[in-house]
């Protein structure tokens, strides 16, 4: 476990994840980076070597907590353990356990070398100037329509018209609520002997004003503040100031 | 050069990109495709041999002039252009996997890298030098990727029977040696 590649990396330490990143693209990277340092032939990889220098690779440099590095690691360590396992006769065809990885390998290394490439001919193409970008003149605005001074006032009455009226405070009606109607059937009593129904309720009576006002009608009534007469049935309700009502 | 070589250059001088022979028989409706290609043959080789500053590239399906590679320093050095920013290993091993097995889904590239891909994938589309073309039919409905002609010309390739044959490759999908190690 001598001269590791992270060895020239910064203290361990200090060997952050992301910093290790630009090391190794990969756990193919890094394992094609020990491979070609070892000089070892891929068809015959010594798993068990190349296994436990993979290990300390990744601890020294931090990424053993890295789930992809991980995972190659605990895939090295199954061939590891594979390749261990006696083989039967030799007339037993013998699947080897590396043959999966070593695919993966060549692969992974045959887009490196596509990634290379590219690179290489983005390089070219990026010391190559087109002509510098010139964007294409934006439309020009439509003309201003042409009009007389007559006209333009015109337009301007016409969307005067148009805007309602502002409503700057609308008053709502409070609804007479029976102590109301009380007091203003004892005023009215108070101006006059005696006046009809029609008139305590004025011109344009709401539901709640009249049902107000009946009810404090009945309840004067009782008090024997006013006495309610009615000439025939159907005609109008009159109103007069009633036995107690001189008392109160 | 004759007249029709001088109106290419004046075109492709004009043009902010690469312009495809097609868009070319626009200058002049009596000249055919063989006329134009004789024109940029004309054009390609009086920069060559005359001495000039800049070349005619064949670049993304199309033609585009472009100063010499000779001079990217100094220009760059005083500011009057801009290389692109590099891409880094990563992202350059997706447009690998992308530029040969388009369209491929995330699955495929995380497979053959061994590493998460979500993110490069994402600053190469923002790029524009990959895009989405369709979902595959598989598990899940995954996104498929393909390059786009802004990636033809990042790497300066006319098309992508341009990019190297994999038997130009030293290492080739090839089987293990004979039996014998």
């Amino acid at each position: 476990m001598t001269a590791l590649p992270g060895a020239t990396a910064p203290a361990p330490a200090d060997a952050g994840f992301v910093v290790s990143l630009d090391r190794y693209s990969g756990p193919l990277d890094l394992l094609l980076h020990l491979i070609r340092r070892e000089e070892i032939d891929i068809w015959d990889i010594p798993i068990a070597r190349i296994a436990d220098q993979f290990l300390a690779v990744i601890h020294v440099l931090g990424l053993d907590e890295a789930a992809e590095y991980l995972e190659m690691a605990a895939r090295l360590l199954r061939i590891k353990a594979q390749m261990l396992l006696p083989r039967r006769g030799d007339e037993e065809p013998w699947e080897d356990p590396r043959h999966e990885l070593v695919r993966r390998l060549l692969e992974y290394q045959q887009v490196r070398e596509i990634a290379d490439w590219l690179d290489a001919a983005a390089r070219s193409r990026a010391a190559r100037f087109a002509r510098g970008f010139v964007p294409p003149a934006p439309d020009t605005p439509p003309l201003p329509p042409e009009f007389s001074i007559e006209e333009l006032l015109q337009a301007v009455e016409h969307v005067l018209a148009m805007m309602p009226d502002p409503i700057i405070h609308r008053v709502v009606a409070r609804p007479l609520d029976v102590e109301g109607a009380t007091a203003r059937i004892l005023a009215l009593l108070g101006e006059r002997e005696a006046f009809s129904w029609r008139d305590l309720l004025g011109p344009a009576p709401s539901v709640v004003d009249v049902l107000s006002s009946l009810v404090a009608v009945l309840e004067l009534a009782r008090r024997g503040l006013l006495s309610l007469r009615q000439t025939r049935p159907f005609t109008p309700v009159v109103i007069d100031r009633g036995p107690a009502f001189a008392t109160a | 050069m004759d007249q029709r070589s001088r109106l290419l250059e004046a075109a492709l001088f004009a043009a902010p990109r690469p312009l495809a022979l097609d868009e070319l028989s626009v200058l002049d409706p009596e000249a055919t495709d063989a006329d134009w290609l004789g024109a940029v043959q004309e054009l390609r080789e009086h920069y060559d041999n005359e001495g000039h500053g800049v070349e005619l590239v064949e670049i993304a399906g199309g033609y585009q002039v472009l100063t010499r590679q000779a001079f990217a320093e100094a220009i760059e050095r005083a500011a009057f252009a801009a290389r692109p920013v590099r891409l880094s290993t990563a992202a350059l091993e997706v447009l690998a996997i992308i530029a040969y097995r388009q369209p491929t889904g995330r699955a495929e590239i995380e497979e053959i890298r061994g590493v998460s891909s979500a993110g490069v994938l994402r600053l190469l589309q923002e790029r524009g030098l990959i895009e989405v073309t369709g979902r595959s039919e598989g598990l899940g409905r995954p996104l498929l990727y393909a390059t786009t002609p802004q990636f033809l010309e990042y790497l300066g390739l006319g098309d992508l029977a341009d990019l190297p044959r994999s038997d130009e490759l030293s290492i080739a999908l090839t089987p293990p040696p004979a039996a014998g190690d």
